[in-house]
């Protein structure tokens, strides 16, 4: 099976994040990137599926800061194709630009199978993967956990809250969008992906420009207020049971 | 005048005695030597080569302190004379008999009181011996302590060390009841044993018949022992000595050695036979498996799958089992880690080496089992929870998974700043390591060594956010190729700083920079552990206490300084200084007992356990009378066991103090 | 377009999901900005019943047996037709398995701007304004709606799902699905989650306890809070150490990082070791009888009481919820 993944660089939380001057966008200075951990998984779904069944897994990644790292991270696990999509990617690209971009260099792979991850984190106008869907003129499902390949489709675990979960027969060539992989990604020990670095290739595809529409323009950008100390109910045990139950309530939970 | 006789009341019927006797003990020699080269041989030619040969004069000095002397042996009393009183008796015997032979047929020396003295050395270690052998048996049959292989192998050979010596006391006895020298008495146990056959009133043939048939019989039964030694436990015998003499010489305790690389260039994980050297092979033919590893195992006490004994047994048992076809046919060698060893027997240990440090033949546990690490790493078999802690060093320099910008937050506190020492000069570079600056539980503890360094006029100064994890545990994990990045950005920012020595707090850091950093780290500067700095500024009264506290403490030897370094009087002398009665615990300084941290554990799944090695380490210490306080010397040290005073309910009784924490008292 | 705020109502076996409520409350705030109508679009089969308690001003039901179940291919070719015909001011869809799969595929396909993870809206002089949560909830994002039929991808938070609950039943107005052929995705069945012990790190709502539990008979206590408000419990270190509850069961350095909705610590004191694992809930309430306890300078709140003492009325209080 001809499996395409595309996977993403997002900020990395841990690293502090700030606002730049404009307000409406994150300070690229002190940000750093890192691999969308659903695409992580994603990667490591496509590696489980030509383990078990055999194909060609390749990864496709915009140019960022250290793509080069998770490209080889990926060939390190078994990818046997990296594609760097070069472009003018350096100004704050959406996903509905990144979509388009992808669909085109993914039409020429003609996969039979895309696999994304659900979302990622800083997701303003909708996961890349329903997208590209779209412009590939494939269906699409999410929330997936689980693949297995038979002739002409897949069987995709999708995973609904409360732990339900539902097998959606999807026909093939399909975009699928994963929550998690069947098992945990893999470690890749750090000489391994130095010897990636040294057999597998990188090659480019560039894009000339990027059709931004689609995403919603951003006003303001703010941090919420950094969390206090809680905030002390008062009360015996009766009235500090009904401000619990209204609290979760709030939070969605009751 | 008393003269040994040769071949006494052995008769000629079948032609001169030494004629058989030699021949018989030669071809029996000969079937040594050859079964002895078909089990070794393997070594070499299932192993890979290793460097072991150099330094013959120092090598020869290890083999006569442990394989002679046997000072590991003797480190414990019951089986140290036991085993002394078997081992040292034999030499004797061995080397009375090789002394017989020369008076026989080349120099007669054994006449007068050389010959009584000969006789009277000799029978005293048949005494020795036979107090050695009756320990065995006693420690075999009735003791039977857990850390014994219980099985007829070693019965067999405890019978047949006897049977020999049994048989020469008969003889002698039988020849003395015959000749009632006057000397008898310089051969107390054969004259106590010939009263015996004296007793009997049987005439001199009769006695001497019976002299032959001893005679006979100790000659065979030396010959069995000649024929069937290399299949038995005896064959310790030369492969202990061996052990020792080829034992590690190019570097100490706290460096491992690199991946090694085949002739391709290719490295090598340890996955199979083929990848162990031939030392690690000889390593497991020199097990006596007398469990003082396993004694002494942390991983083993918690329960945990690892005895370090019956590691290296199974790398025995598999090299006797697909050895031979792997040198006859060219099959491929089968799985030895996942198969024979299971990945968490390897995931098990802390690399204390306390197993190491015990050995009485110098096996290298450790080392072993690391090699072996590397290629469960490389295959990417690791636990989700070693898993994100290697991720997060390799991102972000700590195992904590925090930002490397945050590394130093724990100084924002001290004012004036401490001293960037990446931007001027610092007498000594503080290398904090990860948990003193990351973990919530320590950095209150890193805070008061700032306080008191400066209290103290140290000109110091840290690497802010261009220090990352030291990489000694990672090393020790078996993720050598993140060890070698971090040791490389570590190294290119401590080249960017000027100063006269690293000082650490931490044990794991102090292994790693003094050992296994490049020179330009370690070479002409020294590294030092804060204990071994506090000493020195105490003794140059740099350092001054006002307070004597009067506290009864004990001491946790951290592995990494203690049995690593030998790091152990400094921290005592600290703590004598600021005015604390130390009480030691019975297992302290190279005997100490890990806290279950080290070799990457602290980062694992602890698996299923019945007693952490922390909690035992605490009821060990809570059983000494009037100890207040349990004082560390590491960081790890300090969350480890304020966790285990706490899950065994001790914390009314035992307060877990850093080192720092009495100075800073003291000050 | 028109002024319509649209709320494509999401439901699972039978069951309206709690976000349709969410999302009809956002919607009538959209609403009253826009002076059009909330508008609940309901797809089914069979399934007019859960239009009764839509807090919307008209239902549009789309009955046809290719929706019985959600397929995200089905969803997609049924609102297309309805979202471009009607062009509605927005349409809100659950940032869920079931929202976030077709809002995608139609931004896409009928080229209109799409905001996800918008946990709020509100209506701001004519401007219809969003905050959408990014990066794991450090960062809020505000902006005005396009200019055109936006989707909008919701999540909870920014509003009660009651405030979407109307006692009135709505006026239901049937529409025919297109021809629903060709489907490219099909449900094969549903997979029951296992019963048997659970996995903390995936439950979202836990009742952790610590040393301020004492004894194991104390631990069913907590079993019974977590029975009513249908969460599971989990421990600190010293619990599990007690062989009180599995290993599985533990929260912190040395068991299991969780990030449930609610984590609702029970006589936890907030030690690193544990807290290290339960940075990433989303919600954390702490009970503990030492006012000091470090869990309060986690928790967002915290009551310092006796936990013998509010365990009881907590859970008769949320059966009593629950009921009504």
């Amino acid at each position: 099976m001809n499996i395409v993944v595309p996977v993403k660089l997002v900020p990395d939380l841990v690293e502090e994040l700030e606002i730049d001057e404009s307000g409406a966008a994150l300070d690229t200075t002190w940000m750093r990137l890192m691999v969308n951990e659903f695409d992580d998984h994603a990667v490591e779904q496509a590696i489980l599926l030509k383990e078990r069944g055999g194909g060609q897994v390749t990864i496709l990644a915009p140019d960022a800061e250290d793509v080069d790292d998770v490209l080889f991270t990926a060939a390190a696990k078994g990818a046997d194709r990296l594609i760097k999509i070069t472009g003018p990617f350096e100004e704050q690209v959406n996903n509905h630009a990144l979509a388009r971009s992808l669909a085109a260099v993914v039409e020429e792979l003609q996969p039979d199978l895309v696999l994304t991850g659900v979302q990622a984190h800083n997701d303003l106008d909708g996961p890349v993967g329903p997208l590209l869907a779209e412009y590939l003129g494939m269906p699409y499902v999410g929330y997936v956990s689980g693949v297995t390949a038979s002739d002409g489709n897949v069987v995709a675990q999708k995973e609904y809250p409360g732990g339900l979960l539902a097998e959606m027969e999807v026909a093939l060539p399909a975009v699928l969008g994963i929550q998690a992989a069947e098992e945990p990604p893999r470690y890749v020990a750090f000489s391994r992906v130095r010897q990636a670095m040294k057999s597998a290739d990188i090659s480019e595809q560039a894009v000339a420009e990027l059709d931004l529409s689609g995403s919603p323009t951003v006003g303001r950008m703010f941090q919420p207020e950094a969390g206090e100390r809680a905030t002390m109910i008062e009360g015996d045990e009766d009235e500090v049971a009904t401000r619990l139950v209204e609290i979760f309530k709030d939070a969605g939970v009751l | 005048m008393p003269e040994r006789a040769d071949f006494w009341g052995i008769p000629h019927t079948w032609g001169p005695p030494e004629i058989y006797a030699y021949t018989l003990m030669g071809l029996a020699t000969l079937v040594l030597l050859f079964r002895f080269y078909r089990r070794v041989s393997l070594w070499w030619q299932v192993g890979r080569p290793e460097m072991r040969w150099d330094q013959l004069q120092v090598r020869l000095g290890r083999l006569i302190r442990y394989a002679i002397v046997q000072t590991r042996v003797l480190r414990q009393e019951y089986p140290g004379v036991m085993h002394a009183g078997l081992a040292w008796g034999f030499f004797v015997f061995f080397l009375g008999t090789a002394l017989a032979t020369i008076h026989s047929h080349f120099f007669e020396f054994l006449r007068g009181n050389i010959y009584l003295l000969y006789k009277f050395v000799l029978d005293t270690f048949t005494i020795f011996f036979i107090v050695g052998a009756a320990l065995a048996a006693y420690r075999r049959f009735v003791q039977r302590p857990r850390r014994l292989t219980l099985q007829n192998r070693f019965t067999w050979s405890l019978v047949l060390v006897v049977g020999i010596v049994a048989g020469g006391l008969l003889v002698e006895s039988l020849r003395l009841a015959v000749e009632r020298p006057e000397w008898a008495l310089w051969t107390p146990a054969g004259w106590l044993v010939a009263q015996a056959w004296i007793a009997t009133g049987a005439s001199d043939a009769t006695l001497t018949n019976w002299h032959l048939g001893a005679w006979i019989l100790h000659l065979l039964t030396v010959v069995l022992l000649f024929v069937t030694l290399p299949a038995t436990t005896l064959l310790h015998l030369f492969t202990g000595p061996l052990n020792a003499f080829f034992s590690k010489l190019d570097r100490p305790m706290g460096q491992l050695a690199p991946i090694a690389e085949t002739s391709q260039s290719e490295p090598v994980y340890v996955s199979t036979l083929r990848d162990l050297t031939w030392k690690q092979l000889l390593d497991s033919d020199a097990c006596t498996e007398c469990g003082r590893c396993q004694d002494a195992c942390p991983a083993f006490a918690a329960g945990t799958p690892l005895s370090p004994k019956e590691l290296i047994v199974g790398l025995r048992d598999a090299l006797g089992r697909d050895g031979p076809a792997l040198v006859n046919g060219n099959g491929k060698a089968p799985a030895l880690v996942g198969e024979t060893i299971a990945d968490a027997v390897l995931w098990s240990c802390t690399t204390c080496g306390a197993c190491v440090r015990e050995c009485p033949v110098l096996i290298e546990h450790v080392d072993t089992i690391v090699d072996m690490r590397r290629h469960l790493v490389i295959e990417g078999q690791v636990d989700t929870e070693l898993q994100d802690a290697l991720a997060n060093l390799g991102r972000y320099g700590n195992s904590f998974g925090k930002s490397g910008r945050a590394r130093a937050r724990w100084s924002r506190k001290i004012k004036p700043k401490i001293k960037d020492a990446r931007k001027e000069p610092v007498e000594h570079l503080w290398f904090v390591g990860d948990y003193a600056s990351y973990s919530p539980t320590v950095t209150d503890i890193t805070q008061m060594t700032a306080e008191v360094f400066r209290k103290a006029g140290l000109d110091f100064g840290i690497m802010y956010d261009a220090e990352r994890h030291s990489g000694n545990d990672v090393r020790r994990v078996g993720e050598e190729g993140l060890f070698e990045m971090l040791v490389e950005e570590n190294t290119a920012a401590l080249s960017k700083c000027s100063y006269e020595a690293i000082v650490t707090t931490d044990p794991h850091t102090y292994n790693a920079l003094k050992h296994e950093y490049p020179a330009e780290v370690n070479g002409t500067r020294p590294v030092l552990h804060y204990a071994e700095l506090l000493d020195q500024m105490i003794a140059s009264g740099q350092l001054k206490f006002s307070k004597k506290l009067g506290y009864k403490v004990t001491y946790h030897d951290p592995c990494y300084l203690g049995r690593y370094n030998g790091v152990y009087d400094a921290p005592r002398r600290v703590i004598e200084a600021t005015g604390c009665e130390l009480v030691e615990m019975p297992r302290h300084s190279d005997r100490a007992f890990c806290c279950g941290a080290g070799g990457g554990r602290i980062w694992m799944d602890e698996g299923e356990i019945e007693e952490r090695p922390s909690e035992a380490r605490i009821r060990e210490a809570v059983d000494l009378d009037g100890v207040t306080a349990f004082v560390v010397a590491c960081p790890k040290d300090v969350t480890m066991y304020q966790d285990a005073v706490k899950t065994t309910g001790h914390e009314a009784r035992l307060v877990v103090k850093d080192l720092i924490e009495l100075v800073h008292e003291a000050m | 377009m028109n002024q319509d705020i649209y709320v494509v109502v999401e439901h699972l076996r039978g069951q309206a999901a709690d976000i349709s409520y969410v999302m009809l409350a956002a919607a009538r705030v959209l609403a009253q900005g826009t002076g059009g109508n909330v508008v609940a679009v309901l797809l089914g089969h069979d399934a007019q019943e859960l239009a009764d308690d839509l807090a919307a001003d008209q239902v549009l039901y789309v009955d046809d047996p290719a929706l019985a179940e959600f397929t995200s291919d089905a969803y997609e070719k049924a609102l297309a037709g309805l979202v471009e015909e009607n062009a509605p001011r927005a349409v809100l869809f659950g940032d869920t398995s079931i929202g976030a799969d077709v809002a995608g595929g139609l931004s896409a396909q009928l080229e209109l701007p799409l905001v996800s993870y918008c946990q709020s809206v509100r209506a701001d002089d004519g401007a219809l304004k969003f905050v959408s949560q990014i990066c794991g909830g450090k960062i809020m994002t505000e902006g005005d709606l396009p200019d055109t039929t936006t989707l909008v991808t919701m999540i909870p938070g920014g509003f009660k799902p009651e405030e979407g609950q109307s006692a009135q039943r709505p006026e239901v107005t049937p529409v025919t699905a297109p021809a629903l052929e060709d489907l490219r995705v099909t449900l094969k069945q549903y997979i029951e989650p296992e019963v048997g012990d659970v996995d903390i790190s995936t439950e979202p709502i836990l009742i952790a306890v610590g040393r301020g539990v004492q004894s194991e008979d104390d631990v069913e206590f907590a079993e019974e809070l977590a029975e009513a408000l249908g969460g599971a419990v989990c421990s600190s270190r010293p619990l599990v150490d007690q062989g009180w509850l599995p290993t599985a069961r533990m929260v912190g350095k040395s068991g299991k990082r969780v990030k449930p909705k609610l984590y609702l610590a029970m006589g936890i004191s907030g030690a690193p070791e544990h807290v290290e694992g339960i940075a990433d809930s989303e919600l954390i309430v702490a009970v503990n009888t030492d006012p000091d306890a470090p869990i309060f300078d986690l928790a967002q709140y915290g009551a310092d009481i006796d936990l013998y003492d509010l365990i009881p009325a907590l859970a008769e209080q949320i059966r009593q919820a629950k009921g009504s």
